[in-house]
């Protein structure tokens, strides 16, 4: 039987991407102006609803099934990361932004962590650059198979072809996590970074199971395009489903797989190389269709790639200290120099942003965080319009948000 | 044994009943342990030897919960609509010939009418239930019930009728007689029999309201659809209805297409119970493989494919019956 792989991008479909109706869009338009009769139908889609990847909220205006306008109202997992950033030392706050974008905290703390170290001039010694890589590599290939166990979940029900697609992604995962187990002795929350490096070399036996376990799943991501993206209604479900236009995504300030999938060729990780990112050949898949099923091919892709890099990268960590810095055990041991510093890295779902501002002392002064899920959310109150209940819940799963990190 | 049908009727819709419910609750088990192997992970361990009293721990559960009905809600359809689901649901087995001879309830001689008309008013009760809630999912999931409903009855009765011109019956007896000794109309004559069989499964998921047709549920989209707000017993008997109407499809399936209690060697019950099962098991494993088509795309696909596809069948058919 003659399978088609994700690798190869489907047709788009004929016809410019439509136009979005900017009016709707607009989320403080007065609903009397558009609904004078008042026969439409209020859904609050969420916070408790089973498909919204978390406590997200989106107000809709129904006529029938299809939505007229939506109003995202994020805030429901708001915990005060920043502010509690602040009264945080800056040896405390990595593993607080571990809880920021859960599925790959690695990424997170690699992000603040950069910004630290450029504030203060700090130079990562090659290992360590090295194990950054590998980790946030490692992290994506994870962070992306949660994504395509809950976007077919989306489409196919807990109780469904979808929860049997989620079990199989999470079979693999797991299999992630025990590595980054055996690497920092945790399997989610790491705390691993610090200024300066790394606090765990990789033990031994590591890259024996990492690429066991790599290579698995480079056969599994087979499996999975058998299984769902073979599958016509896969495929009827997704495309030309929320399409985004390259336009709208750049002036949202949409980024990672979204915005490669609406046809921007654009990798932080190659266009702006950070940690050991510089010495490696990246391929970065590009879509031009910017609907949910391109979205869905730019993240496979992007997987098949990171695993690749995993591969490549585990047999050639160079030797050599891990931290640049004398490894501080009290919180209030490490203190910055006054200044600002933004630092952005290339996570799984896109720029992943710090801006440090600090005054000298052991805390820091002011600390932003730009997660991309934030960016991709903003285009629900676009994408919404025209189309059913049934189809926002796709292009939602399509947009990967982490309800974490959109709150914060 | 016809000297008092409804004492006969009666004893055997008691009997027939009680042994269809274990079925059912224990397909559910089945099912688990199937969804469970075919997930990677073992399914129910915990209660009894492999799980096996599992079903009576969910039924346990069930009757323990809180009886809730909500303030809004119109509380008399609300709390009428799970009882008369199972009701359409158990109506449509009087008719079945279960083995040679005279082992039906009810011997119809529109047997397979009443079977297709009083499964098909399944939609009612479940649009009750969407429209007492009182509840927006609710209310979506029943307008698409009612939508869905219009879209495949239609190529349901027509590959309904290729069993009936083939055999020259309405009576369900008659159907699978006609059958006897091989003669199965999913597979002779070539042609009509398998496909009408195909479109009769299919459409009898979505009357079930199973994956990849379970768009008035659709969990993911509309939390539970339909039954959003019911819970307890109420929401277990919707449940069990579920079950029932495929379990019933399956054997309907299996006498209309698949020669019923015909095979080699002694006919029977036994051989009844195999293929109905049978189809019942493939069910299971299209349910845990597939994702949901949307309400629009399903329509669609029951209008430009499904009706045309049986009005053929049911003309070639026919042809086969006057110049064969």
């Amino acid at each position: 039987m003659a399978v088609a792989h994700s690798e190869e991008a489907h047709e788009a479909p004929a016809g410019p991407v439509p136009t979005v109706v900017r009016p709707w869009a607009d989320p403080y338009l007065d609903p009397e102006t558009y609904d004078p009769e008042g026969d439409l139908m209020v859904m609050n889609l969420g916070p408790q609803h089973p498909s919204t990847h978390g406590v997200f909220r989106v107000k809709l205006w129904l006529d029938g099934e299809v939505c007229v306008k939506a109003v995202p109202y994020p805030g429901y997992l708001h915990r005060g990361v920043e502010k509690l950033c602040e009264k945080l030392t800056y040896v405390q706050i990595p593993p607080i932004v571990d809880k920021n974008d859960y599925v790959s905290p690695y990424i997170n703390e690699l992000a603040v962590n950069m910004a630290f170290e450029q504030l203060n001039a700090v130079e990562v010694p090659r290992r360590s650059q090295y194990l950054r890589t590998l980790g946030a590599e490692m992290q994506r290939v994870g962070s992306h198979l949660l994504w395509l166990g809950t976007f077919a979940m989306d489409m196919g029900g807990a109780l469904g072809g979808g929860a049997s697609a989620f079990m199989h992604t999470f079979r693999e995962r797991e299999t992630i996590l025990d590595c980054f187990e055996l690497w920092t002795g945790a399997r989610f929350h790491y705390n691993t970074l610090t200024v300066g490096g790394s606090r765990h070399d990789v033990p031994a036996g590591f890259a024996e199971m990492v690429r066991r376990t790599y290579e698995t799943i480079r056969a599994r991501t087979i499996e999975y395009d058998e299984l769902i993206y073979d599958n016509a209604i896969f495929r009827s479900r997704t495309e030309g489903v929320g399409r985004v236009d390259a336009k709208l995504a750049m002036e949202l300030g949409v980024s990672g797989p979204i915005l490669r999938a609406s046809g921007i060729d654009w990798d932080l990780r190659r266009d702006r190389p950070y940690a050991a990112y510089g010495e490696l050949k990246i391929n970065v898949p590009v879509r031009s269709a910017g609907d949910s099923l391109a979205r869905y091919e730019v993240r496979m892709a992007e997987m098949r790639e990171s695993i690749r890099l995993v591969l490549d990268l585990i047999d050639g960590i160079p030797e050599g200290p891990i931290c640049a810095l004398k490894p501080v055990k009290l919180p209030g041991a490490f203190k910055g120099k006054a200044g600002q510093a933004y630092v952005a890295v290339d996570g799984p779902r896109g720029e992943l942003g710090t801006w440090v501002i600090a005054d000298g002392t052991e805390r820091a002064y002011r600390l932003k965080i730009r997660p991309p899920s934030y960016h991709a959310m903003a285009l629900i109150p676009y994408l919404a319009p025209g189309s059913t209940l049934s189809d926002i819940i796709v292009t939602l799963g399509s947009l990967d948000p982490i309800l974490g990190e959109v709150d914060r | 044994m016809t000297e008092y049908p409804w004492l006969w009727g009666g004893g055997f819709a008691l009997v027939l009943i009680t042994v269809l419910m274990g079925v059912a609750a224990w397909s559910i088990w089945f099912e688990r342990k199937f969804a469970g192997r075919m997930q990677n992970r073992p399914g129910p361990t915990q209660v009894g030897p492999a799980g096996l009293l599992q079903p009576l721990a969910d039924l346990l559960k069930l009757i323990q919960k809180e009886d809730i009905t909500p303030t809004n809600a119109d509380s008399f359809l609300f709390n009428i609509a799970p009882p008369l689901g199972l009701l359409t649901v158990l109506g449509g087995m009087a008719v079945y010939p279960w083995a040679p001879g005279d082992w039906v309830p009810a011997n119809l001689n529109i047997g397979i009418l009443f079977t297709l008309s009083i499964g098909s008013l399944v939609t009612i009760p479940v649009w009750m239930a969407g429209w007492a809630s009182n509840n927006k999912y609710a209310l979506l999931g029943a307008m698409r019930a009612a939508a869905q409903a219009v879209s495949f009855e239609v190529p349901l009765l027509l590959t309904c009728l290729v069993p009936i011109i083939l055999s020259g019956s309405f009576r369900m007896g008659d159907i699978v007689e006609a059958q006897a000794d091989g003669h199965w109309f999913a597979l002779w004559p070539p042609g009509p029999g398998a496909v009408a069989f195909v479109l009769f499964l299919l459409c009898s998921l979505a009357e079930a309201n199973r994956i990849p047709f379970d768009i008035p549920e659709a969990e993911s989209e509309l939390v539970a659809g339909i039954t959003t707000e019911y819970m307890g017993m109420k929401f277990g008997l919707f449940y069990l209805a579920e079950y029932m109407h495929t379990l019933i499809a399956s054997f309907m399936g299996a006498s209309m297409f698949l020669g019923g209690w015909d095979g080699p060697g002694p006919d029977g019950l036994h051989w009844l119970v195999l293929k109905g099962l049978t189809l019942y098991a493939g069910i299971f494993w299209i349910r845990w493989t597939f994702l949901r088509y949307r309400a629009d795309q399903f329509m669609a696909i029951c209008w430009r494919i499904f009706v045309p596809v049986s009005l053929l069948t049911v003309t070639v058919a026919a042809f086969w019956r006057v110049y064969a």
